[in-house]
């Protein structure tokens, strides 16, 4: 079910402006990759490449490669609605659709495709995917209230329960925790410890320790400066990162001499 | 704040009056003041109008909000601080003015309720006027009902789904000069006079079935020139309120673009897209230039065929009642703006409901 992403050689682009440049990882399936660095160095683009997300901006596009397994995702008969099924992604700030119950919120993946599910189906679905992300015991009694009427973090983990109610091979994370309070982070980073062991998870985070506690690998982006494009710095065991990075750059990030 | 000040500098200074207690509540007027004022001022207005014998009540109005708003300034001023003078002075002519602007509304409703129950009842809204004779005490509005709800239905059949898909256009596909282009001339329409487009249907008509065909489906293509562009307007500002974020979430579940804008957008702006479509209805289901070119004025019997004779309507019907002037003319007149003024509250009765039904719930 997990998959390994390999990207090589890639760079993302908004119109003229280069975002991304030159970026080469391998994600390793059934494992957490954190990606760290400053604002605007082009993680969440980057993230968002991964899943053809960027695509929603106008005239954004990518040169380089990204590999899902064996498969190419910017090849040119690709549709990126089916990439997007493989993989999955959590945004920063939690969006239940305001129109749909509890229960309609989890199987909005289905729904929305006009898939026909039986109702013992959805059942098993929504139950297994709100078990999955932590949060069955608090909304098992109200499947039908409106899914905007749970507090922050459960919204939250209503909306990872969404994405891994379609069951991607990937789940993609945009800064999921930063909207929320400490409580409720604890239980997203405990879900995320959780689900490694059946997905492929990168999350992006300006949580230092939030990094160092839920990943695996770490992967430092940073600029090289005003308006030029963000890079990869370094990327590696996250243990390695935090204790004895290689580079010069990431040590000033880590440890707040920034600069 | 300045009086208070000099107050009680001088009351430290020993040789005003005993020295004044600082609380929160100096120098400021206590809450029943002003309408204690306004009261006050109503009455004595009231009172010397009165006995110089030429009591009015637009007069009495007039004298009486003049009068309140200097006092309660200068109070304000002399005893409370500059600042608080000029709020007290802006709030009063606000609330003049919102009184103003209620004037001829309340007039309005009240003067078309009192002349239009003359003549309501169950037998004027079920009767044409098929056989009658301007004086006769007889007949209905019921064919211009008919007439109405036909010319409209067939208009907003037309406009909604063009209004509608023109929005979801501009705001989820459109870019460049074709919007651009798109967005102009929806903007030029939304000035079209009416009569304009009552004339480009003549026009129209007069090219595709031969001068002086006038039927419903005319007037109804006339309403609906003007109703595209109001439709336009409101749905695609109601569907650019839908956040960003709802689009990407259902996109990164893997659901193509058409797909998210149909489960996703539209039902999200479902209670202000109706809203839109209600004003745009009401809009123009008072329209009479258009509708007589089109439609006719003489029509005097039931018709439902859109497509064959002339078809009356309420707003055409109280034109050429008036135009009549006798006084049983201007009591069915009046009965039939009634009518229209009822079904235009009817429809956003139901858009209320419709609205409240399909909104976005937040309940716990």
């Amino acid at each position: 079910m997990a998959k390994r992403i390999d990207v090589s050689g890639l760079h993302v682009y908004y119109g003229d402006f280069k975002a991304v440049e030159d970026v080469s990882m391998t994600i390793e399936p059934r494992a957490v990759t954190a990606f760290i660095g400053s604002s605007g160095c082009g993680k969440s683009t980057f993230l968002r490449a991964l899943n053809r997300m960027h695509e929603v901006a106008p005239n954004a596009r990518v040169e380089g490669k990204v590999m899902l397994d064996d498969q190419d995702i910017y090849a040119p008969d690709v549709d990126p609605v089916a990439v997007r099924r493989e993989i999955g992604m959590v945004f920063q700030r939690p969006n239940p659709f305001p129109t749909m119950s509890i229960y309609d919120n989890v199987i909005a993946g289905a729904k929305l495709n006009n898939q026909r599910l039986g109702r013992t189906e959805a059942d098993d679905i929504v139950e297994r995917s709100l078990h999955g992300a932590n949060l069955w015991e608090e909304v098992k009694d109200r499947l039908s209230k409106p899914g905007a009427g749970l507090s922050g973090g459960q919204q939250q983990r209503l909306c990872i329960a969404r994405a891994i109610a379609v069951e991607p091979a990937v789940l993609l994370m945009d800064e999921p925790c930063s909207a929320l309070d400490p409580i409720s982070t604890l239980a997203i980073e405990d879900l995320i410890a959780k689900l490694k062991e059946n997905y492929t998870i990168c999350i992006v985070t300006h949580n230092m320790q939030q990094a160092a506690r839920v990943s695996d690998q770490t992967a430092f982006f940073n600029l090289a400066g005003t308006g030029k494009p963000g890079r990869l710095i370094e990327m590696d065991e996250t243990n390695k990162i935090f204790t004895k990075p290689d580079k010069k750059e990431t040590e000033n990030y880590i440890t707040g001499r920034f600069g | 704040m300045t009086t208070t000040t000099k107050k009680s500098s001088t009351g430290a200074s020993g040789d005003g009056p005993a020295p004044m207690q600082r609380t929160l509540l100096t120098g400021s007027l206590p809450r029943y003041f002003a309408p204690a004022l306004l009261a006050g001022v109503a009455i004595v207005t009231g009172g010397l109008l009165f006995a110089l014998g030429t009591f009015s009540i637009p007069l009495f109005a007039v004298f009486t909000v003049v009068t309140y708003t200097v006092l309660v300034t200068l109070a304000s001023a002399r005893i409370e601080s500059g600042r608080k003078a000029k709020d007290r002075l802006v709030t009063a002519v606000v609330y003049t003015c919102f009184g103003l602007a209620m004037v001829p509304l309340i007039s309005l409703l009240w003067t078309v309720a009192r002349m239009g129950v003359v003549r309501l009842d169950g037998y004027f809204l079920t009767v044409s006027m098929n056989g009658v004779t301007p004086t006769m005490d007889a007949g209905g509005v019921y064919h211009a009902i008919v007439g109405t709800i036909a010319i409209t239905g067939f208009a907003a059949l037309v406009s909604i789904p063009i209004g509608l898909m023109t929005a979801i256009y501009l705001v989820e596909y459109g870019r460049g000069r074709l919007k651009n282009a798109i967005t102009f001339f929806v903007d030029v329409m939304t000035g079209i006079p009416s009569i304009v487009a009552g004339l480009f249907v003549v026009a129209l008509w007069m090219v595709f079935f031969g001068p002086g065909t006038t039927n419903g489906a005319a007037g109804a293509v006339a309403l609906s020139v003007l109703m595209i562009p109001v439709v336009v307007r409101s749905c695609e500002e109601m569907i650019r309120l839908v956040p960003n974020e709802l689009r990407e979430a259902s996109y990164a579940l893997g659901v193509p673009k058409w797909l998210t804008v149909v489960k996703v957008v539209l039902p999200t702006a479902i209670a202000g897209i109706t809203t839109g479509i209600m004003l745009a209805i009401a809009r123009v289901i008072g329209e009479t230039a258009p509708l007589i070119l089109t439609a006719g004025s003489s029509a005097v019997a039931i018709n439902w065929n859109l497509f064959d004779g002339q078809m009356m309507s309420l707003p055409v019907f109280i034109y050429s009642q008036v135009r009549m002037g006798d006084a049983i003319n201007y009591e069915r007149a009046w009965a039939a703006a009634l009518t229209l003024i009822l079904i235009v509250m009817l429809l956003f009765f139901v858009a209320r409901l419709v609205s409240r039904f399909f909104a976005p719930k937040f309940g716990r």
